[in-house]
């Protein structure tokens, strides 16, 4: 860290950290985040279903129904600010059994409540010629056309690029050891040294109970939920084009089958209550269950062409509401905490009312030289055919293909690596642009990848890691 | 757009043994196009012998096979074009690519032959739980970084997979020092072949596991260990059967797929089981005047055969572009695998327009003792020949005489097949 004492430390650099961050910089304050791993989005923010929900799901008068239907409101507007891909593609929630109607009405009455717009009670011959593999079983559905699917990654990465753009600093491999209230202050110990900062933000995912705990009397109590998915192909991306989820259980919504906002398939995920808070491990049972679930919405789901699988952690509060606001028993230490579905669609509410809050408690003024717009790492891809060969004559590294599934050039790695809070790792360049992401996991690109990472980053070959400095891509020169 | 007559999709061994045909049976107008940075493809990581034992008799490394054909290609003047990834391919033939020297370029062939090789089935495929440490490489990409770039990527090892790289690596780590403490295979036989299973394993006290998987992957930063199991006839681990391994590396050699990306945007017909294009005779595939060849085809067992498969369809090419196009085209007999036989390639005879003989590819589903491999001419069998060991890693060939059809005329299928007796 640069400075000893900041405004606001906001802990964690998930997606609620960053969005926190982002709006934070709209105000002259000094501002760091402090994240214990290499990079922003590490956590929870990176593996979960990806979904800007619709706002039908929660308990009407609670903080998740608030922040998810604003939130959802935000991602359009904010997506173009943020140059992040989001594509409102709106969800089906199915119901199996005509005896369950009762409660798919009751999703739709509280949707109603919470303020969603354009909901529709369909029957299952309506929801199938909507989405043509929705299983012959669904009698009903729930049709919700503000559901949206959003990349996670990139939503995190723009608000934290954009953030530290407008000022915040980012303080990376910087775990919190304790925080105490010295006075009218927060002193903050970590593994890379002691701040002060008079506003401490708890945006720290399934460990934001111990950072809170730390200060208030009031304790919270988190556990890892783990979800576990199954990422398809990009052959099965247009299995379905809706987000098709099931009526949801006790822990949650269930499992959904979702086309991704990158053309690949996504299932999962499974709901299952674990000690660990690092326990992100697949399990044979889970993998297997998350199956015969998802088969049970959607036709025919080619299974076999699964690239990936993955497990995520929701930070789930036994109050089972997100916790936000400042702690009556801690005057400057704001929780965004038991920040669990529907948190990634929420993250932009969040932020917003909480930078509200902190900036009136401090008495900030808005800087009159902010910049909102951010703009995304050039794909190539996505130019017209003039358009990509006069870049090439200006820029020859992206003429030449890195990653051939995803059709990554070395202009776009090299961006992605030198940019602002640029990757450091492979699984850094993996979630900025997608290199070794596709169907072949990364066995042709590997290498080619790791050089342009040891060069632009000047570090030698062998220490180019996975993801976080204990995670070394080789053992050495041969 | 630039035209050209004949252009090659992919500048490994088949790629190049196509060009060089090509040339030799007439054409005047080839170009290469190799997505690497050199010409050769895999075979320039493949620094162990046993290359070319049938081609060129005598054993080979993989760069020394590859320099064969690379100065074949040079000598005649075939051009080429190094670092250039094709885009797409449009079923007219109208093939996109890029790269840095020649930026965005579209390119009219009259003739395509898809030369793209193959990729290797990624741990994701295999839906193997656990953490997802730094550590666990397909042992082609370990290949690569330990023979093209210098680096050791483990110090202790376990293979899953009994696929001819992992064979080849496990020999090739133990080389550099590394411990290779087993190596698993989900199957009762390896996928293999057995040359070097004796050669990379049996010389140096390498376990093989057969009907072994990896049930779990432990370490959270780089590897530290994992779980093998026995599975039962169902492929399912055994409970009960759990046995752990420390280690750094975990290779995996579970399987090559053709990649076949621009071919299916071609709108090709193509075979679940080779997954690759169906193709005639000719190796044409169902778009007229696109030819495939190599490990896009299928996947072989040696570069030999992949040699001699792609000069066949480099000379076939040529004869397509010179000869006239009628109309109307006779119905293709179609070539059928069954009873032990998993596949065909070629799966039509295009009887008219067939060479002398047509070598047919195949490969059989388990591995068997003492079967005949057999073939039909529809009801009428006319191949029956004993064979002692028939295994899945190993491919097998028959014959097929133009001469030997004259007299069936109305033949509709040839059916290859293996029978007990």
């Amino acid at each position: 860290m640069k400075s000893d004492y900041y405004d606001v430390a906001v802990i964690g650099a998930g997606v609620t950290g960053c969005a926190v961050a982002r709006e934070l910089s709209r105000y002259s304050l000094k501002v760091c985040v402090l994240e214990r791993e290499e990079d922003v989005c590490s956590g929870t923010s990176k593996a979960n279903s990806a979904i800007v929900h619709g706002g039908f799901d929660a308990e009407p008068g609670s903080l998740k129904a608030r922040f998810n239907v604003e939130g959802n409101r935000m991602m359009g507007e904010l997506a173009e600010e943020l140059d992040f891909e989001f594509k409102r593609n709106g969800s089906l929630v199915l119901c199996f059994d005509r005896n369950q109607l009762p409660q798919l009405e009751n999703l739709y009455n509280k949707g109603l409540a919470n303020g969603v717009e354009g909901l529709r009670i369909l029957t299952g011959d309506e929801a199938r010629q909507m989405e043509p593999n929705v299983s012959d079983q669904a009698e009903a559905a729930l049709y919700a056309p503000s559901g949206g699917i959003v990349c996670p990654f990139g939503l995190t990465i723009a608000l934290a690029e954009n953030a530290c753009d407008n000022g915040v600093e980012f303080s990376f491999l910087t775990s919190v050891e304790t925080v105490k209230r010295e006075g009218e202050e927060y002193e903050i110990n970590t593994s890379q040294g002691k701040i002060t900062a008079a506003c401490v933000v708890n945006a720290a995912g399934v460990y934001a109970d111990h950072i809170h705990n730390m200060v208030s009397e009031e304790k919270l109590h988190i556990t890892p939920r783990k979800g576990e998915y199954c990422l398809l192909d990009k052959e099965a991306g247009g299995h379905v084009s809706h987000t098709i989820f099931q009526l949801p259980g006790p822990y949650g919504k269930g499992v959904l089958v979702t086309p991704t906002v990158h053309g690949n398939l996504l299932t999962g995920p499974t709901a299952v209550d674990i000690e660990d808070k690092e326990g992100v491990d697949t399990t044979a049972q889970g993998l297997a269950y998350l199956q015969d679930r998802a088969a049970l919405s959607v036709k025919n789901l080619p299974f076999r062409t699964v690239i990936t699988s993955f497990a995520g952690l929701r930070a789930h509060e036994d109050r089972d509401d997100f916790v936000i606001g400042e702690v009556s028993d801690a005057p400057g230490f704001f929780d965004a905490a038991g920040i669990e579905s529907p948190g990634l669609t929420s993250a932009p509410a969040i932020g917003s009312y909480l930078a509200r809050l902190i900036a009136g408690k401090l008495k900030a003024e808005k800087k009159s030289d902010w910049n909102g717009k951010r703009k995304g790492i050039l794909r190539p891809e996505k130019l017209s055919w003039e358009e990509r060969a006069k870049l090439i004559q200006e820029k020859p590294e992206y003429g030449t293909i890195i990653c051939r599934c995803e059709g990554i050039s070395e202009g776009e790695i090299i961006d992605a690596v030198t940019r602002t809070l640029g990757a450091v790792s492979m699984d850094g360049i993996k979630r900025r642009v997608r290199a070794g992401m596709g169907r072949c996991q990364a066995g042709f690109c590997t290498p080619r990848t790791m050089e342009i990472l040891a060069e632009k980053r000047q570090i030698p070959m062998e220490a180019v890691c996975k993801n976080g400095p204990d995670s070394r891509m080789l053992a050495g020169r041969k | 757009m630039i035209k050209h007559d004949i252009v090659i999709i992919g500048g490994g061994p088949a790629g190049l043994a196509a060009a060089a045909a090509a040339k030799k049976a007439g054409a005047q107008d080839i170009l290469i196009l190799e997505r690497d940075g050199r010409l050769g493809g895999i075979l320039n990581q493949c620094i162990h012998n046993g290359f070319g034992l049938h081609t060129f008799g005598e054993e080979l490394t993989g760069p020394e096979y590859a320099a064969r054909y690379i100065k074949q290609v040079e000598e005649m003047g075939i051009p080429y074009q190094l670092n250039t990834m094709v885009l797409h391919i449009s079923a007219e033939k109208v093939i996109t690519a890029v790269s840095r020297e020649e930026g965005l370029v579209r390119i009219q062939a009259k003739a395509v032959i898809l030369a793209m090789g193959c990729r290797e089935r990624p741990r994701g495929a295999l839906n193997i739980p656990g953490y997802r440490p730094a550590g666990i490489y397909s042992a082609g990409t370990a290949q690569r970084l330990m023979n093209m770039e210098g680096y050791s990527v483990g110090k202790e090892v376990v293979i899953l997979g009994s696929g001819d790289i992992g064979l080849i690596m496990a020999r090739r780590m133990t080389l550099e020092g590394a411990k290779v403490k087993v190596v698993a295979e989900l199957m009762p036989y390896s996928g293999g072949l057995k040359r070097n299973i004796v050669q990379c394993l049996d010389d140096y006290g390498i376990p093989l596991k057969l009907s072994h998987t990896v049930v779990e992957i432990q370490g959270k930063e780089r590897v530290t260990g994992i779980v093998l199991a026995k599975v039962g006839a169902d492929r399912k681990p055994i409970p009960g059967t759990e046995e752990y391994y420390s280690c750094d590396t975990l290779l995996l050699s579970v399987g090559l797929i053709p990649e076949n990306e621009l071919t299916k945007e071609m709108g090709i017909s193509m075979s679940p089981v080779t997954s690759g294009p169906q193709v005639s005779s000719q190796l044409e595939t169902s778009v007229e005047g696109v030819f495939a060849c190599g490990n896009v085809l299928h996947v072989h067992d040696l570069v030999d055969y992949v040699s001699e498969e792609a000069a066949l369809a480099g000379e076939n090419a040529v004869e397509y572009m010179t000869a006239e196009h009628e109309g109307e085209k006779a119905d293709p007999v179609v070539l059928k695998a069954e009873n032990g036989v998993r596949y065909t390639v070629p799966q039509f005879l295009d009887v008219k327009n067939m060479k002398d003989k047509v070598t047919v590819r195949f490969r059989v589903a388990d591995v068997y003792r003492d079967r005949f491999i057999s073939v039909y001419y529809d009801h009428k069998r006319v191949v029956h020949r004993k064979k002692r060991v028939l295994a899945p890693g190993e491919m097998e060939q028959i014959v097929i005489k133009k001469e030997s059809l004259a007299d069936c005329p109305d033949l509709k299928n040839i059916i290859i097949c293996t029978e007990v007796d």
